[in-house]
């Protein structure tokens, strides 16, 4: 592997401790780790497959077969502000599709993003749709990294991708 | 005539001033019924729930289970589309969940809890944890709750977008550290073999913030909320095209579907009419405007007797919903107006079932992505009657024959939108949805 | 004796004194053990319900949704007694929705409908769905001929697709291990290689990726699936997804002529069939014996047979390495044995032989001056896995035990003897002088050598080209004491003869002939002369062998 990342003795110490949470089975904690690796290094590489998968006592396939399940894992880095736009049915109703091409359109970036972000050229911004953020009531909604916004009309979403750019 | 919300789960939500750290919940009577419950004997509080005759809420309405369970898992992976009620709980009043769960916990004698929350939640994972060190802090959960040498760890656990999470065995095998496939069951039912093969109780957060009030009212008083048989409140989720879509709070059955929407919800956006309602969550069977359904009713003398019921006179409970051929479900009402393109709903829904099947079972893995292609070419106008005929016995062909319920989830909307609105689909499948 | 290796399951053997019950599959009240799951259950009843995830041996997952039938349980009466109908048997209340046999389990009064009209209507469901993303590319597909999609869509699918969409795609021609390719095209996601390779090699190496329709088998990216048992996944996988490539694109099955033998590759004997057209076996395949090998055999048993079709192979009997004929090497060799004393003569014998081999082997032996010839085998041990392969790689140490030719040391002395010019003779059986630390340097100062085998021995004055495990007939005597058979799927290329017969005329040439023109009256002069066969003949041998009591 070429770009291998170094783990640090702060993260080895908070997965630890997130293991002790599953004392009846480590391989339980395989969810968590992802989440913690994907948070530290933006994506879950091989490395990360390996080094979790040795870490709970797994085969590597173990993991694997999570990372490509759970959709909210990525195996190549996204950008570094992520759209995430609703895109089941209360929030196409409240026009999630335009939203979803108003921002594409704004952040120029290319690519369908159904399901597994669309990244621009310069890497800035991804954009990807996801399934119901439950918020039905308060569309379209979408995520920008890990806060969550609701009722986006196009200028709020221009107003988003102003304040996170 | 607005009809009252009976505020129980939400009666600290959107309450100003109100915030959701365990000051606050505690300033508010938070945790005494956890105080009240510890001074119990357990198998009192299971005959208080027992009595009260609460419904396993969220999906299929099971009654309460009475095992001895060794684990408890908070099911917070609603995933249904149009159904928002958890995460206002989870931001606004996680303690009522804490406090929920632990009440479960010590009445079966649980010493180890997961609260499974989607992982499209990070601020509400961040927020539980939170609430669960404060509960900590307090001598609320940990080692010997309140002096009582009662024991009890509950862990935040993260999902990863996983609509399938939300069937308990799927999530069990996810909590294990596994692709969540739902189990067969036979054998596997949780309450037997559950989580790491043990008795394990899976319930919703609407059911475990409900234990606190059952407590509280005590499981008779509760009972008589609602109507026999479907008891308590019920948070109902309106979505669509309403004028105030949200989230409300009523008894079981207290208001119609015309209620709800009208006098609730505001009635329709722009003074459109109705065209289309999906009752409890994107699997219940949709309802057509101007539908006439006949139901066995009970009369005043106890006989029964058939009544035809508008659309809009449907009580919004189990039973009834059940009776008209659709289903509570979650409580996520989607409401769609007369200019709604209905293979264009469909279409959505579908692709939304074909991206979440786990590929498990054959004719749902293989059926819900020909009915996400079905759909959508008859939406885009490329495709004739005839593939209006195919893509409804499809569904026809995963119902009932899958190992988890998943398979009805992705075939009800096919089968019921496209049986009702047979016409506009076939329409549709050679021109296409107008926009 | 149980069987020589674990299965994780074994659905389709109830454990000793279950209790029957009585149940109703297709409106006819049989008997089956309670608790055993409705798919191996009718098979009891030569009724076949069709499925691809279930495995007598592997976990249950229900997931290919196959074997949907129609269940009832007895209708009961207020004392919970079952209601009888007018013929005294229950009356059943049907399930509405169709359950999958495999995760049925039988019990008391319970009905069941594999052919209603419901069932039918299943299975033509499944079988569609599990059509419309295939290749169909039957024709090129090694599987044709043993595919479960192309069995069941002939007598459960339609003619005519529905499907007009775009087809899912996945990767072809995956090299995932030494010994398999996998097409996920063909995958019908069963997961019977996952749970075979986990459950019962513990090599949790197989997985599934992505999800849905998008599902893939696949091996984690640098990982191989090369355990010694892999090539059984290409037998329980019930289509063309995963094949050997030894097998591969040679041979279309419906050709082959299967013959049922055992495997000569360790003392576990596993059962096989041996696959082959006319003078060639193209693969073995293992064949059921729960008491040895259940379903099972390993990777270098299953690849052991390759050899049998060496180029360089001996099928011309040579003498002094001019080719001879056998009647004319018979008589110069029977002159030329007649020059040694018996002390003079050595026999090296091979485990690899058959009893019966073994037996008249041990009459030459006596003829030739009996317990004053030096005679062994050559030992041959390694590792045992646990699972099927013995630490014993020689098929029939048992037998050569049992015949006084397993004689622990004697090697050594042979081997010196060769050296130190005691032993003049030797006769050497089915083994290579390097294999039994003989080198060709020390053999060439020996007045006279026997090879008999499938080799061309350099030093050898005789050399007899005899069969191999697929071209002869007779018994083995595996670890646990079990005698099976082998049986002859080709004819012995060349002039190359059973080794028996060369041993009779052997014996015949020096002077005594025994008129033995059969390996079943071979084995009945065996079974007459040592204990341990008493009143048993070939027949009652049978397909799964029988247990020797050797004390």
């Amino acid at each position: 592997m070429s770009c291998e990342v170094k783990i640090s003795k702060e993260f080895e110490a908070k997965v630890d401790e997130v293991i002790t949470h599953y004392p009846v089975s480590k391989r339980s904690a395989s969810l968590p780790l992802l989440h913690l690796w994907q948070e530290q290094f933006g994506y879950v590489s091989n490395q990360a497959v390996e080094w979790i998968a040795a870490k709970l006592d797994l085969q590597p396939i173990n993991v694997y077969e999570l990372v490509t399940f759970y959709p909210m894992f990525r195996q190549h880095p996204a950008g570094k502000i992520q759209f995430k736009v609703c895109r089941t049915l209360s929030c196409a109703l409240a026009g999630g599709y335009e939203l979803f091409d108003h921002l594409k359109t704004n952040c120029k970036i290319e690519g369908d993003g159904h399901h597994g972000p669309a990244v621009s050229a310069d890497g800035k911004y991804s954009i990807e749709f996801v399934e119901c953020l439950a918020s039905c009531g308060t569309g379209p909604v979408l995520m920008v990294n890990e806060d969550f916004y609701e009722n986006v009309s196009n200028d709020k979403a221009n107003e988003l991708v102003k304040k996170y750019g | 005539m607005a009809i009252a919300e009976k505020r129980l789960i939400l009666k600290n939500i959107d309450v100003a001033g109100y915030t959701n750290d365990i000051e606050c919940y505690i300033k508010n009577g938070g945790y005494e019924v956890l105080r009240k419950a510890i001074a119990m004997k357990p198998q009192e509080i299971v005959a208080e729930v027992k009595a009260s005759g609460l419904r396993g809420r969220g999906g299929a309405g099971f009654p309460t289970k009475n095992t001895k369970p060794v684990y408890l898992i908070c099911n917070a992976d609603e995933s249904e589309p149009g159904t928002f009620k958890d995460r206002q709980i989870i931001h606004k009043d996680p303690h009522q969940l804490i406090e929920g769960m632990i009440i479960s916990c010590f009445a079966n004698n649980v010493k180890l809890a997961y609260l499974y929350i989607r992982g499209e939640f990070p601020e509400g994972a961040r927020i539980l944890e939170r609430a669960c060190d404060e509960a900590r802090q307090k001598n609320l959960l940990g080692k010997n709750i309140l002096g009582t040498g009662y024991d009890l760890e509950i862990y935040i656990h993260r999902g990863a977008g996983a609509y399938i999470c939300g069937e308990e065995t799927g999530l069990i095998e996810s909590l294990e550290g596994k692709r969540a496939y739902p189990r067969i069951k036979p054998p596997y039912f949780p309450a037997v073999l559950g989580l790491y093969m043990s008795p394990t109780i899976v319930n919703n957060v609407e059911t475990l913030c409900n234990v606190i009030h059952v407590l509280q009212m005590g499981g008779a008083n509760f009972s008589k909320l609602g109507k026999p048989n479907n008891t308590g409140t019920r948070v109902l989720c309106v979505s669509g095209d309403v004028v105030k879509p949200g989230y409300y709070e009523f008894e079981v059955g207290a208001l119609t579907l015309g209620q709800l929407i009208y006098d609730v919800c505001g009635g329709i956006r722009d003074g459109k009419k109705i065209k289309a309602i999906i009752p409890g969550g994107s699997s219940a069977k949709v309802l057509k405007a101007g539908e006439i359904y006949k139901i066995k009713q009970k009369q005043a003398d106890g006989s029964m007797a058939d009544v035809e019921m508008r659309l809009e006179d449907i009580p919004m409970d189990f039973d009834t919903m059940a009776a008209i051929g659709s289903m509570a479900g979650s409580g996520g009402v989607i409401v769609m107006d007369e200019t709604r393109s209905m293979p264009e709903c469909l279409a959505n829904l579908s692709e939304f079932y074909a991206h979440e099947s786990c590929g498990q079972c054959t004719p749902c893995r293989e059926g819900s992505l020909w009915m996400k292609k079905l759909t959508s070419r008859i939406r885009d106008g490329k495709a004739s009657a005839n593939d209006v005929g195919v893509l409804k016995n499809v569904a026809d062909n995963i119902a009932g024959r899958t190992i988890c319920a998943f398979g009805e989830a992705c075939s009800w909307p096919v089968q019921s939108f496209v049986t009702k609105f047979k016409d506009e689909f076939e329409t549709v499948a050679g021109n296409g949805a107008k926009k | 004796m149980s069987c020589a290796c674990k299965n994780p399951f074994n659905h389709d053997v109830p454990v000793e004194n279950t209790p029957m019950v009585n149940v109703q599959i297709d409106g006819e009240w049989v008997q089956v053990p309670k608790g055993m799951n409705v798919v191996a259950a009718a098979e009891r009843f030569q009724k076949h319900i069709p499925h691809y995830c279930y495995h007598p041996k592997l976990s249950v997952v229900g997931n290919c949704r196959m074997c949907l039938i129609e269940m009832g349980t007895p209708k009961m009466d207020a004392n919970r007694q079952p209601i009888l109908a007018a013929d005294g048997k229950p009356e059943i209340a049907w399930m509405p929705r169709p359950q999958i046999g495999c995760a049925t389990q039988v019990s008391e009064g319970m009905g069941i409908r594999t052919e209603s009209p419901l069932v039918q209507e299943c299975r033509k469901g499944v079988m569609e769905f599990l059509l419309i993303n295939h290749p169909l590319d039957c024709p090129i597909c090694d599987q044709a001929g043993e595919c479960k999609l192309q069995e069941y869509s002939f007598e459960h699918g339609q003619a005519n697709s529905r499907f007009t969409e775009e087809k899912v795609k996945k990767p072809k021609n995956v090299d995932i291990g030494e010994r398999i390719v996998l097409d996920d095209e063909r995958c019908v996601m069963c997961s019977r290689c996952i749970r075979f390779s986990k459950e019962f090699v513990k090599d949790d190496v197989l997985g599934f990726t992505e999800r849905g329709s998008h599902t893939t088998l696949t091996v984690y990216p640098g990982k191989r699936f090369d355990n010694n048992y892999s090539l059984n996944t290409v037998d329980i996988c019930p289509v063309g997804a995963l094949t050997s490539k030894d097998f591969r694109f040679k041979m279309r099955v419906w050709f082959l002529k299967e013959t049922k033998s055992i495997c000569t590759g360790c003392a576990t004997g596993c059962n096989v069939l041996i696959g082959s057209r006319e003078k060639e076996v193209h693969r073995l395949t293992p064949r059921e014996n729960e008491e040895v090998n259940s379903l099972w055999m390993c990777d270098s048993g299953r690849l052991g047979f390759h050899h049998i079709h060496d180029e360089n192979r001996l099928t011309t009997p040579l003498v002094n390495g001019e080719k001879s004929d056998w009647s004319t090497a018979m008589s110069k060799l029977a002159h030329q044995l007649k020059n040694f004393q018996s002390n003079q003569i050595a026999i090296i014998a091979s485990a690899r032989m058959t009893n019966e081999e073994l037996y008249l082997l041990s009459e030459l032996r006596k003829s030739l001056g009996g317990d004053s010839i030096l005679s062994d085998i050559v030992g041959r041990t390694g590792d045992a896995d646990n699972i099927l392969r013995n630490a014993d790689k020689n098929p029939n140490t048992k037998g050569a035990q049992l015949f006084g030719f397993a004689n622990n040391g004697k090697l050594k002395e042979i081997q010196a003897g060769l050296t130190n010019g005691s032993i003049q003779a030797l006769l050497i059986f089915n083994e290579s002088a390097a294999e039994a630390g003989l080198s060709l340097e020390a053999l060439k100062n020996v007045p006279l050598v026997v090879n008999v085998g499938m080799r061309l021995n350099g030093a050898a004055h005789f050399n007899f080209p005899s069969a191999s495990f697929a071209e002869k007939r007779g018994t083995l005597i595996n670890f646990q004491n079990r005698l099976q058979r082998l049986n002859r799927a080709i004819p012995t290329p060349g002039q190359s003869r059973d080794d028996w017969e060369i041993i009779r005329d052997i014996k015949a040439a020096i002077g005594g002939g025994n008129g033995i023109h059969s390996v079943e009256e071979l084995f009945k002069a065996m079974a007459s002369s040592v204990p341990a066969f008493k009143d048993l003949t070939l027949g009652k041998v049978g397909d799964l062998g029988v247990v020797l009591n050797l004390g």
